[in-house]
């Protein structure tokens, strides 16, 4: 580092400092500068993740209070039904979620990679509902959806009574509706991702392919996936982010029901910590949803940062 | 120190995404304008772009028929008579429990919100980028991991602990408020006022301050790291120092990624809605949270039409926010992906 004086030079020096009081000075600003980051980084996001934590162990109610009664919220969360409904519901989410998010994203990005006219329009149609925010996005497709006037009505009108598209409505299915609504709003993302991985990959590779005659689609499953993977790990890690945050569409879209049947993991926190005033299950649920995003962030750092640490 | 620069590597590959999109289409030039080929490409984009047009369509044909005419037809049918009534009725009397003042109120908390978290988390994230890339002591590099890392905890673990944060700082503020202010003025119960900060605007400000900084200090710190050193060498030869730099060199380079950063914030702030539930009052609510308390509530009828068109007005800002910013908007949100 040129400029900014290091640490070690500072202790050596503090003694100079005291006729050159400008030098230590100016190394003092860049502290100060960096106490509000500071601050956030290890009071706001260490030290109430682990307050957090640590709360988890007590049996508090309306209030946190430090009274332990060992994994005690974790057996009753894990034996409360809605919970157990919460976790399905995002593991079916999750699973759909991924994949379809995945597939489409790469398929659009890859077919907006074909040399066509108007690419702007179309990377501008796929991506414009990303801005818009999950409860616009809940709404609208709670309003698409409805059985009366939605796809179910509209089809029924055409003659086909029987007919039966109430997703919203039928605890069975109700996920897949958030699902169509959660694709439209987050597919965009994935596929500016792909499709800016598509155009780092080097001309030559496509050339190389038509020399030894290689089909479009066996070029793309067998040569430019597999060079894409970084741009996938990284489209995962956001996805699956995402998929655990599950919240604000569900709130809006269906309000968790039919009854539970679209609960997620994070609603119930809400509702333990802020409508149930049982603050110690909302700890012990929303550890539970830190520890997932662990176990899916520490192999995805091993892979990308461990292995260049030894490379 | 390797993890952050593997971090680094992953902000400098998404901060070149946008000018690689404009690089233009690649792959075989095709042959004829309706080969199969063709007719099978385009047709597939144009059926997709129906899926994503639809419900823009939807929102705008609902909020322009009246309720008779909804009741008539189906979501898509196009509206026979235009009226702009629901438009009126939700941006200025739309009723949420006992206030009936409309959308208009949510819109208001919402930039009064926005402004002053939009100003902070862009003055702290722009200084923070600035001195752990120019002016790194020992120990920044870690703090900004930290900081990094954090970005990554489900929003839920650290709810509550913020409230009791902010419960905690109002009442210090308080304390010192009251203790100093009998200095200044002798009145009489001048002094009882309260520093306010959970359940008011300020708070739900530091709040969005916080969560904002990881993905606009990454974002401002390697835009800062590929301004050459030289630069500021010569800089300090000519006596400027931490702010002097700050204010004559780097601010006016720094345009474009205040640009970038200004997107991500006006568009992930405006669309929040956890935060501006746990930490407002009702009467502040942002637009977001009043919205789906709008069209979510369960007594009266249902008035689609004025729904969707406070539907439509609480997306309006984002989307113009979109289409007037295209590639910058393309950019952010691809240096916003490192922010998961």
């Amino acid at each position: 580092m040129a400029i900014a004086e290091s640490g070690e030079t500072t202790v050596t020096r503090r003694t100079a400092a005291a006729k050159k009081p400008i030098r230590l000075f100016r190394n003092l600003w860049s502290k100060i500068a960096l106490t509000p980051m500071i601050l956030t980084a290890v009071v706001v996001f260490m030290g109430g993740t682990i307050w957090t934590i640590v709360y988890s162990f007590t049996n508090s109610g309306l209030l946190p209070r430090l009274n332990w009664v060992g994994l005690d919220q974790y057996e009753r969360l894990w034996s409360t039904a809605k919970w157990i409904v919460s976790i399905k519901n995002l593991a079916i989410y999750g699973v759909f979620s991924l994949t379809f998010t995945l597939v489409i994203g790469f398929v659009l990005a890859a077919l907006l990679d074909r040399k066509i006219r108007f690419e702007d329009t179309f990377r501008t149609i796929f991506l414009y509902p990303f801005a818009l925010s999950f409860i616009v996005t809940g709404l609208v497709w709670q309003w698409i959806l409805n059985p009366e006037f939605g796809i179910q009505g509209i089809v029924r009108g055409w003659g086909w009574e029987s007919f039966t598209f109430n997703p919203l409505n039928d605890p069975e299915i109700v996920m897949f509706g958030l699902l169509i609504a959660g694709l439209w709003q987050g597919t965009g993302l994935i596929m500016c991702i792909m499709l800016a991985g598509l155009r780092g990959i080097d001309e030559d590779i496509w050339k190389a392919a038509r020399v030894d005659g290689i089909g479009v689609v066996k070029t793309y499953v067998q040569i430019i996936i597999p060079m894409m993977r970084p741009v996938f790990v990284t489209a995962v890690v956001l996805i699956t982010s995402g998929i655990i945050k599950l919240y604000d569409l569900v709130v809006a879209q269906t309000a968790g029901g039919p009854g539970i049947a679209s609960e997620v993991p994070a609603k119930y926190v809400m509702t333990t910590m802020f409508g149930g005033q049982n603050l110690g299950q909302g700890f012990a649920a929303s550890t539970m949803m830190l520890l997932s995003v662990v176990i899916i962030l520490i192999p995805w750092a091993l892979l990308e940062f461990g292995g260049r640490k030894r490379g | 120190m390797a993890n952050i620069d593997a971090l680094n590597a992953t902000g400098a590959a998404t901060a070149s995404v946008a000018p690689r999109l404009s690089d233009g289409p690649r792959g075989p030039k095709p042959k004829s304008a309706l080969s199969p080929r063709n007719i099978m490409l385009y047709g597939t984009l144009l059926i997709v772009s129906i899926y994503y047009l639809l419900p823009l369509y939807v929102m705008i044909v609902t909020s322009l028929k009246d309720m008779a005419e909804i009741r008539m037809g189906n979501v898509f049918s196009p509206p026979v008579d235009v009226t702009f009534q629901p438009w009126v009725k939700a941006w200025a009397e739309a009723c949420t429990g006992v206030n009936c003042d409309g959308l208009s109120r949510g819109f208001w908390n919402s930039v009064r919100i926005l402004i002053p978290s939009v100003l902070l988390s862009m003055t702290i994230a722009l200084i923070s980028g600035y001195t752990l890339s120019k002016w790194k002591f020992k120990g920044s590099e870690v703090f900004f991991t930290i900081l990094l890392v954090g970005a990554f905890i489900p929003y839920q673990v650290m709810l509550y602990p913020i409230v009791i944060g902010l419960r905690e700082v109002g009442g210090f503020m308080t304390d010192i408020y009251q203790g100093t202010c009998g200095l200044f003025t002798a009145a009489e119960g001048a002094c009882r006022g309260r520093v306010q900060l959970f359940g008011s605007l300020s708070g739900l400000v530091i709040v969005h301050t916080i969560f904002g900084l990881p993905i606009n200090v990454l974002l401002f710190r390697n835009y800062f790291a590929s301004i050459p050193d030289e630069l500021f060498k010569a800089a300090r030869v000519d006596g400027a120092g931490f702010w002097g730099i700050l204010i004559r060199i780097i601010l006016p380079m720094s345009l474009p990624i205040i640009v970038v950063s200004g997107i991500i914030q006006v568009t992930g702030i405006w669309n929040d809605f956890l935060f501006g539930v746990v930490y407002t009052r009702a009467e502040s609510y942002p637009m977001t949270v009043q919205l789906n308390n709008i069209v979510n509530s369960v007594q009266g009828i249902k008035e689609y039409n004025v729904n969707m068109a406070a539907t439509l007005l609480t997306g309006l800002v984002p989307l113009v926010v979109y289409f007037f910013s295209g590639k910058l908007f393309v950019r952010g949100i691809a240096a916003g992906a490192v922010k998961g």
